[in-house]
């Protein structure tokens, strides 16, 4: 057919790979010592998270009033960073799960990565709530559990409620999957080590896996079974995060366009994310035949995609109160715009919907450096977009007399660092132990020893 | 003698045939079973499509076990929610109905998610008795690296291994090895 090879972008896979050579590629950088670039950035990432530990020591120790806080800005840092890190988690879902259903074969070389960054986001993001808690050792009486306090049941009519089953389930979900994925990898690398702990490790997880084709059957059942249920999952999992704000009664958070916004825009931030580390691990684990530039481009097209949604939620924002004709509403977009923090609703603009601009040109999509300059300026512009819709809705509400600024201690902003530090870290522990390119599924898509179509 | 017997009773010969390519496995598979042999299983590094065809499996099972503990979740979780908030102690919250149904259905949907991809997975680990810390039985020592192993257990007396081996190797085979195991791996 002569319109299928007009569509044919040529190979996933770069340089005539055949399974046994993925195998190799893929291993032997976990079997070498580490360069010191793996170091350095370690020293790095634990320094920040020695700081955030630090920081969170303090506060919890001391209580949350550290917080630049005040009694009209309740809800600032730590609420921006819990809606951020989440966010950063859903193109790992996107990437294993969606595009999964919709049969898109280039998700193989980054699936891994961007699912084992899911579950480092989510664990950064499940902190934020904790600590502000205040006394995060009462935790546990968020889960629904017969108690000597009557039993007292927890209230399932609150967003907050609906949030911390949606985050503990999503979490448990993505683990799930991540490490379903990971049993064949572990095999290959059991089978492959010389004796030692790490054998053994690799044994204990790989379950006596055999490449029996009778459980492959039953294992890619299990695997577009949880597709399926991680795709409604993901959605679900940022529309109740948005119902957090969106079933108040907050002008600029009661609004019914938060669910879609906050669905696209966490799948844009996200996706920014998986890119920018991608983009670093290709370079610096040699693997440009994994991750060509046809992958990249892949995902800079969903980029201008979801920026593009993002983008309409932005204006479909202020059509709404310009046509609802409710002042509240309005003053509070026009406050984002033109109030006291304004420079970090047009943060928001510049990063969110100028910059993914310059993905249209494919000379863009294809230069590596500029591609990952966008992708910084997106994961800015994103963690912006929170911050602006938290404290410009909150710091001027109905009352011009409770009206006041806000501003981070330094103990937020360690907390945040803090928050970086531990998402790298767990991502270079990651890349040091386990497979980062799912072997088993990329070896599914070469096209070394099949029948030519 | 007698104990020759009952060993020959316990045990099964298999013949192991490797192979290098996908294409090479899913001819020969296709093959065994034209020819009537019964093929014990194949080993694959990756899931090789096509090969539940020309092994004759039937599809698996799972989607019903995750339908009905999906189900069984959910089910569950709307009875619970509506027991906590308007049965064992109902707690008057800015006036909304005991039975606040709507507002159970996100939560619900959670423990639905859960308690399904929770019992697939379990099933399908038990099923495939994949057990944390089980030593693996290797067709081949690289046959989670690159290679196929096709596994045929020679079950009549008319089960000639020469003329099995030989059109095996025509197909592409570059090993073939006969084991005698209690059961297949």
């Amino acid at each position: 057919m002569a319109s299928a090879v007009a569509i044919s972008e040529g190979p996933l896979i770069l340089g005539n790979k055949t399974p046994g050579i993925v195998t190799t590629d893929i291993c032997s950088s976990l079997e070498r010592t580490p360069a010191p670039s793996w170091w350095i950035a370690i020293a790095f990432s634990g320094s920040m998270l020695l700081l955030g530990l630090v920081a969170v020591a303090y506060q919890i120790a001391t209580g949350i009033g550290t917080w630049g806080l005040n009694n009209t800005v309740g809800w600032a840092f730590d609420i921006t960073n819990f809606v951020f890190w989440v966010g950063i988690g859903h193109a790992g879902t996107l990437i294993s799960a969606v595009l999964f259903l919709f049969r898109q074969k280039w998700r193989t070389s980054v699936n891994r990565a961007a699912e084992a960054m899911t579950i480092f986001a989510v664990i950064c993001a499940g902190l934020f709530p904790l600590i502000h808690m205040g006394r995060p050792w009462l935790a546990h009486w968020m889960a629904p559990y017969p108690n000597t306090r009557g039993s007292l049941w927890i209230n399932f009519r609150s967003p907050l409620v609906w949030d911390f089953f949606a985050i503990s389930t999503y979490f448990t979900i993505s683990f799930v999957f991540w490490y379903v994925g990971l049993i064949p990898d572990m095999a290959t690398l059991r089978d492959r080590l010389k004796a030692g702990w790490r054998k053994r490790v690799a044994g204990f997880f790989s379950l006596g896996w055999n490449g029996s084709f009778r459980t492959w059957l039953h294992y890619e059942t299990v695997y577009l079974l949880l597709a399926g249920l991680a795709t409604p999952l993901v959605l679900s999992v940022h529309t109740i995060v948005s119902w957090d704000f969106a079933t108040s009664v907050i002008p600029g958070w009661h609004t019914t366009i938060l669910p879609p916004y906050f669905v696209a825009g966490a799948i844009f931030s996200g996706m920014s994310m998986v890119l920018s580390l991608m983009l670093i691990a290709r370079k610096t684990m040699r693997l440009e035949d994994y991750i060509t530039t046809r992958h990249v481009g892949a995902m800079c097209k969903i980029l201008i995609a979801t920026g593009g949604m993002v983008a309409i939620a932005y204006l479909t924002e202020f059509v709404t109160a310009l046509y609802s004709n409710n002042q509240y509403e309005q003053f509070a977009f026009m406050n984002r715009a033109m109030g006291p923090l304004c420079w970090s609703y047009w943060i928001m603009v510049g990063c969110n919907v100028l910059s993914p601009q310059l993905l249209w040109f494919k000379a863009v999509r294809s230069n590596m450096a500029v591609v990952f300059v966008v992708t910084i300026f997106i994961n800015i512009g994103m963690w912006f977009e929170r911050f602006v819709i938290i404290v410009t809705s909150l710091h001027r509400d109905y009352l011009p007399s409770n009206w006041t600024g806000y501003a981070p201690t330094w103990i937020e902003i360690a907390t945040l660092v803090g928050s970086f530090g531990l998402f790298l870290t767990l991502f270079l522990l990651f890349c040091r132990f386990v497979p980062v390119i799912a072997m088993a599924e990329v070896k599914g898509v070469l096209s070394h020893g099949k029948k030519p179509h | 003698m007698a104990r020759n017997h009952t060993e020959s009773r316990n045990n099964c010969r298999f013949l192991i045939a490797i192979f290098e390519r996908e294409a090479d496995i899913l001819a020969a598979t296709a093959e065994v079973r034209r020819r009537g042999q019964t093929i014990a299983d194949v080993y694959t590094p990756y899931p090789v499509h096509g090969l539940d065809k020309a092994m004759d499996l039937r599809p698996s099972r799972l989607p019903w076990v995750c339908f009905a503990l999906g189900l069984a979740g959910a089910s569950f979780k709307v009875w619970f929610e509506f027991w906590t908030s308007a049965v064992d102690w109902p707690i008057n919250v800015g006036g909304k109905p005991w039975n606040s149904l709507p507002a159970f259905v996100p939560v619900t949907f959670e423990v639905m998610v859960l308690f399904a991809a929770l019992s697939t997975v379990a099933a399908f680990l038990f099923g495939r008795r994949l057990l944390p810390g089980k030593r693996a039985r290797l067709a081949s020592p690289r046959v989670t690296d690159n290679e196929f192993a096709l596994v045929i257990e020679q079950k009549d007396a008319s089960f000639s291994l020469g003329e099995v081996s030989a059109w095996l190797r025509e197909m592409g085979a570059s090993q073939i090895e006969e084991r005698v195991e209690r059961e297949a791996f």
